[in-house]
C-alpha cells in the first residue's frame, strides 16, 4: 500500500505531461480530419459566392423551397417522437419486463436495421401500390430507422442501477413516476444520440422517399443534380439542408447537456428486477409482434413474392457475384478508413471535452448529415478542377464514404471510450507506458467493441449507399444498391429482388453482431 | 472484475490531481534530468508508431489508386445514358465483332452531359450515348465533340442527325399520352399537349419532370411555341399534374388507376407487354400527331468526344451502333425504340415512325439549359 502512496508525487505528474503531449497530437489529428471533412461545406459556400447574391436569393427564397422545407420539417417532427416512443416502449418491454421470448423480440427490434431503407420502401409500395405522401413517409421512416433509437436505449436501460429506482420507490413514487423521473432522465443521452442519428437519416435519405413520392430536400437536390449536374440551384438547396442539419445538431447539444452519468458507491450494481406483466402480457406482446410484422414481415413477404414471380431468370449470377464482390470490398475498406479517422475525434470528445472539441465534432456531424449527393458533387468538382488524377478513383469514393459515415463510427466509439475509465490510462502511464502505448493498452482496447460496432455501422451504410456511389464510383463499378436501383427504376421489381435479398443477407450478420455486442456490453 | 476495483481506488486521487497540476512542469523537468533515457524511449515509441501508421496509410492509398488503374485496359469508355440493357447489347455485339472491350458507365442524360462539360478535356469518356437530343446539344455547344466520321453519318438519314454533324442519331422515341382505358374514354382524350394546361385537367395527369425525357418534350415545346407560351404552360402544369419519378412509374400509376393519364414515351408500354403486361394491361396509347409539340420524336444521340484517347475505336463503335448490327438490336431486342438507320426496320409492333406526323425540329437547337431554368422557375424542380 505504501508504494501506491509513493506513486503520487513522482510518477503521476510525469504521466500527466505525457498525456498532454499525446493529447495535443490527437487534437491536431482531429482538427485536421475535421478540416478535411469540411471540404464539401466549403465547396457550397464557394459556389454561393460564385453564384452571386441575387441568384442565391432567387434560388433560395422561392415557393418550391418553402414546399420542401415544410415537407422536411414535418417529416422530422412527426417521425422522431414516434420513433422515440416506440423504441422506449420496446426497450422497456424487452429489457425490464418478463415478456415471454424477450430475447427474440429484442433481436427482432434490431433486425430491421439489416434492411436498407429503400428496400423497406420498395416492399411497402409493392404491398400497398398507391402509398405516397407525408404519412407514408412517416410510416416507412419509423419502420426503417427506429432501431437506431432502440439499440442505445435498450443498452442504457440494461445498464441502469436499480438502486436509484428502489430509492425513488421507497420514497413513495409510483411505478409510472419512477419511470418518468428516474429512468427516463437516465436515458436522455441515448435518446438524444439516437434521435440525432434518425433525424440526420431523414434529412439525407433519397431512395426511400422516391419510391413513395414524397419530396424532401434530398430528393429535390438529386432532381436538380440530374438536370444540371453541379448547377447552383442544387447547391442552394443543399445550403438550406445544411442549415436544417445545423439546427438539429444545435438542438441535440442543448438537450443533451453537459452532464455525465456515473454510478458511485461500492460494490457491483444489483441485477435488475423484471417487472411482472401479469394479465397485461398478451396485449403487451402485440406491440413487438406488430412492429416485427411491419418492419420484417412486409419486406420478407414482398421480396419473397417477387423472387417467386421472377423464378430462376432473375438470378443472373455473373452480374450478381460481380456486384457482391465490389460491394464487400468498398464496405470493408471504407469502414476501416472511417473508423480510423473517427478515433482521434472520439477520444478528445470524452477525454478533453471543450469548446474546440464541440466545434470539431459538430463539423463531422454536419458533414455526415449532408446527403451523399452533395458530398459526391463537391468531390467530383474538386477532383476535376484541382486533383484530376484522383477523379473517379477508388480513393475518392472511399474518401467520400469516410466523410459521410464518420458520425456513425464516432457515436459508437465515443460511447465505448466513455465507458473505459480514464484512470486506467493514467495508471498505465504511471506504470511507465509511453502515451500512445498506454492509450493502446487501455482505452483503445477497451473501446474495441465500440470501434467494431462503428465499423459494422459504417459498412452497413456503405452497402446501402446509392447516390454518392453512382456519382463517384470508378468506371464499371456496379454495387448491389446500384443494380437494385436500376432495376426497380424500370419497375422490374422481380429482377431487383435478388439484390434486395443479398443486401439484407449481407447486413444481417453485421446487425446480429451489433445486437450481441450491445448485450455483451451490459454483461449478459 | 479487476477493472472495477482499480477504478474506485483511483477516483479520490483524481479529485486531487488539480493540486498536482501546479508543479507538473517542475516534476517533468526533474524527470527529464533524472531519467533522460526514459523520455527518449517515449519519443522513440511514438515515432515508430507514427512511422508505421504513415507507412500503412501510404500502402493503402497506393493500393486504392492502383486497383482502378489495373481494372482499366485498352478498351473504350462509354458514358451511357441509354437504357442499360440496350447499351449492354450494343457493347456485347460490338466487342464480339471487333474484339474491342467496352466499359459502360451508366447514368442519365442531364447529369452525364453536365459532367462531361465539367470534366472538359479531362473526361475519361470516349463515347457518349443519350436517350434524348438536348444533352447532346449541351456537349456540342461546349465544343467537346469531335466530328462524326462521314461514313457513319451517311448511314443515318439527314432528319435523324443534327445539322452540324457533330453527333448522330442512334435511335428514336416518340412522345405519347398513356391513359387508363377504364377511366378515360377515347373521345375525352386531349387533342394537343397544350390542352393539358386547361383547368379541366387539374389532378388528372402525371409526368416525371425530373427526367430528361420529359425535359426533352418541354424543349420541343419551347422551340415550337416560344418562351412565353412555355412558361405559361409549365405554370399551369404545376397546378394540374402529379409528379412521379420515372416514366415506368407514371405508366404503372396510370395502369393502376391512381391517375387518368400521363405524358411519357412510347416504348414503356411495349416493354411491359413483352414481359408480363402486369403494369400495362389497362393502358391505352394516344399519339397526338398533327405536328403537335406532343407529337415530338426525340432522337437518341451518340457522339465521340474530342478528348478521347482512342478516337478510332470510338468512331468504330458509333459506326457499328448506327450500322446494321446496332440497328438490328433495336428491331429484335427488348428496347422497343425506333431504329433510325437507312433501310433499318423498327419492331413491327410499333406504329411506324413515318405515321407519327412529328413536328420538324433541328435537334441541335434544343435548349436544355433554358428548359431547366423555366422548370425551376415554375417550381417543378
Amino acid at each position: 500500500m505504501a508504494s501506491a502512496i509513493h506513486l503520487t508525487p513522482s510518477a503521476l505528474p510525469a504521466a500527466g505531461m505525457k498525456k498532454r503531449r499525446a493529447m495535443s497530437w490527437i487534437t491536431l489529428a482531429a482538427a485536421l480530419i475535421s478540416l478535411i471533412a469540411l471540404l464539401p461545406l466549403a465547396f457550397i459556400v464557394w459556389i454561393a459566392i460564385q453564384t452571386g447574391w441575387d441568384t442565391v436569393v432567387a434560388l433560395i427564397f422561392r415557393p418550391r423551397v418553402g414546399e420542401l422545407l415544410i415537407n422536411t420539417v414535418l417529416l422530422v417532427i412527426i417521425t422522431v417522437p414516434i420513433a422515440i416512443t416506440l423504441s422506449v416502449a420496446l426497450a422497456w418491454l424487452t429489457e425490464r419486463s418478463d415478456l415471454p421470448g424477450n430475447r427474440l423480440w429484442s433481436w427482432l427490434s434490431v433486425a430491421p436495421l439489416a434492411i436498407p431503407a429503400f428496400v423497406h420502401s420498395y416492399a411497402w409500395i409493392s404491398f400497398v401500390p398507391g402509398l405516397h405522401g407525408l404519412w407514408a413517409g412517416v410510416l416507412v421512416s419509423v419502420i426503417a430507422y427506429f432501431p437506431f433509437l432502440y439499440l442505445p436505449i435498450s443498452a442504457a436501460l440494461r445498464r441502469l442501477d436499480p438502486a436509484l429506482e428502489d430509492a425513488a420507490a421507497a420514497l413513495g413514487l409510483g411505478p409510472w413516476r419512477v419511470f418518468a423521473r428516474v429512468v427516463l432522465p437516465q436515458l436522455r443521452l441515448a435518446i438524444c444520440g439516437g434521435s440525432l442519428l434518425v433525424g440526420l437519416h431523414l434529412l439525407a435519405e433519397y431512395g426511400l422517399y422516391v419510391f413513395i413520392r414524397f419530396d424532401t430536400f434530398t430528393t429535390a437536390i438529386v432532381d436538380q443534380f440530374q438536370s444540371t449536374f453541379n448547377g447552383p440551384a442544387a447547391n442552394m438547396l443543399a445550403a438550406v439542408l445544411v442549415a436544417c442539419c445545423l439546427f438539429l445538431l444545435a438542438l441535440e447539444v442543448i438537450v443533451r447537456g453537459e452532464e455525465r452519468y456515473a454510478r458511485v458507491g461500492s460494490g457491483a450494481a444489483r441485477k435488475q428486477q423484471r417487472a411482472r406483466l401479469g394479465r397485461a402480457t398478451l396485449p403487451c406482446l402485440l406491440l413487438p409482434a406488430g412492429v416485427a410484422l411491419l418492419s420484417l414481415g412486409v419486406p420478407f413477404v414482398t421480396v419473397g413474392r417477387w423472387l417467386l414471380a421472377g423464378g430462376a431468370d432473375v438470378w443472373r449470377w455473373d452480374e450478381i457475384s460481380l456486384a457482391l464482390g465490389q460491394t464487400l470490398f468498398l464496405a470493408i475498406v471504407g469502414a476501416v478508413l472511417a473508423t480510423v479517422a473517427a478515433m482521434p475525434m472520439a477520444w478528445i470528445s470524452i477525454r478533453a471535452p471543450g469548446r474546440l472539441q464541440r466545434l470539431l465534432e459538430g463539423c463531422n456531424y454536419i458533414v455526415g448529415a449532408l446527403p451523399g449527393v452533395v458530398i459526391a458533387l463537391a468531390l467530383v468538382t474538386i477532383t476535376v478542377r484541382v486533383a484530376l488524377p484522383l477523379y473517379q478513383t477508388l480513393f475518392t469514393i472511399l474518401f467520400g464514404y469516410a466523410l459521410m459515415f464518420l458520425p456513425r463510427a464516432l457515436i459508437s466509439l465515443r460511447a465505448s471510450i466513455a465507458q473505459a475509465p480514464v484512470e486506467l490510462e493514467r495508471a498505465a502511464s504511471s506504470l511507465g507506458r509511453p502515451p500512445v502505448k498506454a492509450l493502446w493498452a487501455t482505452t483503445i482496447r477497451l473501446s474495441a467493441p465500440g470501434a467494431a460496432a462503428g465499423m459494422a455501422m459504417v459498412a452497413l451504410g456503405i452497402t446501402n449507399e446509392l447516390t454518392a456511389t453512382q456519382m463517384l464510383a470508378p468506371n464499371g463499378t456496379r454495387t448491389l444498391a446500384m443494380a437494385f436501383w436500376s432495376y426497380s427504376g424500370e419497375i422490374d421489381y422481380a429482377s431487383a429482388a435478388p439484390y434486395a435479398l443479398i443486401m439484407v443477407a449481407m447486413s444481417l450478420p453485421m446487425t446480429w453482431w451489433l445486437y450481441v455486442q450491445s448485450k455483451r456490453m451490459a454483461g449478459r | 472484475m479487476e477493472l472495477s476495483r482499480v477504478a474506485p481506488a483511483l477516483t479520490p486521487r483524481d479529485g486531487m490531481s488539480h493540486l498536482h497540476n501546479v508543479d507538473y512542469r517542475y516534476q517533468v523537468l526533474i524527470g527529464a534530468v533524472a531519467f533522460p533515457g526514459r523520455i527518449t524511449k517515449i519519443k522513440d515509441h511514438a515515432m515508430k508508431y507514427a512511422l508505421s501508421t504513415l507507412a500503412g496509410a501510404v500502402a493503402l492509398t497506393a493500393s486504392l489508386v492502383a486497383v482502378p488503374a489495373m481494372a482499366e485496359d485498352q478498351g473504350i469508355v462509354v458514358y451511357n445514358a441509354q437504357h442499360e440493357s440496350l447499351a449492354k447489347e450494343w457493347a456485347k455485339g460490338f466487342t464480339k465483332e471487333t474484339g474491342i472491350k467496352v466499359t459502360l458507365r451508366n447514368g442519365g442524360d442531364s447529369d452525364f452531359s453536365n459532367q462531361i462539360v465539367a470534366e472538359g478535356a479531362a473526361s475519361s469518356a470516349d463515347v457518349f450515348l443519350t436517350e434524348n437530343s438536348p444533352a447532346m446539344a449541351l456537349v456540342e455547344a461546349a465544343g467537346l465533340f469531335a466530328p462524326v466520321d462521314a461514313d457513319t453519318l451517311s448511314q443515318v438519314p439527314q432528319e435523324y442527325q443534327p445539322s452540324t454533324g457533330k453527333w448522330v442519331g442512334v435511335a428514336a422515341r416518340s412522345t405519347v399520352f398513356v391513359y387508363n382505358k377504364d377511366k378515360l374514354k377515347e373521345d375525352k382524350l386531349p387533342k394537343s399537349l397544350l390542352d393539358l394546361a386547361d383547368p379541366s385537367w387539374k389532378g388528372r395527369w402525371a409526368a416525371s419532370p425530373s427526367g430528361a425525357d420529359f425535359q426533352a418534350i418541354v424543349s420541343a415545346l419551347l422551340q415550337l411555341k416560344g418562351e412565353a407560351a412555355t412558361t405559361d404552360w409549365l405554370k399551369a402544369m404545376k397546378e394540374n399534374f402529379t409528379a412521379y419519378k420515372g416514366n415506368s412509374t407514371v405508366m404503372k400509376a396510370v395502369n393502376a388507376g391512381e391517375i387518368e393519364g400521363g405524358v411519357i414515351y412510347h416504348y414503356y408500354y411495349f416493354g411491359d407487354q413483352a414481359k408480363t403486361g402486369e403494369n400495362s394491361k389497362n393502358i391505352g396509347q394516344h399519339y397526338f400527331k398533327n405536328q403537335d409539340p406532343g407529337a415530338f420524336v426525340s432522337i437518341s444521340g451518340g457522339g465521340v468526344l474530342a478528348s478521347s484517347k482512342h478516337p478510332k475505336k470510338a468512331q468504330a463503335f458509333l459506326k457499328w451502333v448506327t450500322g446494321k448490327g446496332g440497328q438490328e438490336v433495336l428491331k429484335t431486342g427488348t428496347s422497343y425504340e425506333y431504329a433510325v438507320g437507312k433501310d433499318a426496320q423498327s419492331n413491327p409492333k410499333l406504329v411506324p415512325l413515318a405515321d407519327l406526323q412529328a413536328p420538324k425540329i433541328d435537334p441541335a437547337t434544343l435548349n436544355s439549359k433554358k428548359v431547366i431554368e423555366l422548370m425551376t422557375q415554375a417550381g417543378l424542380l
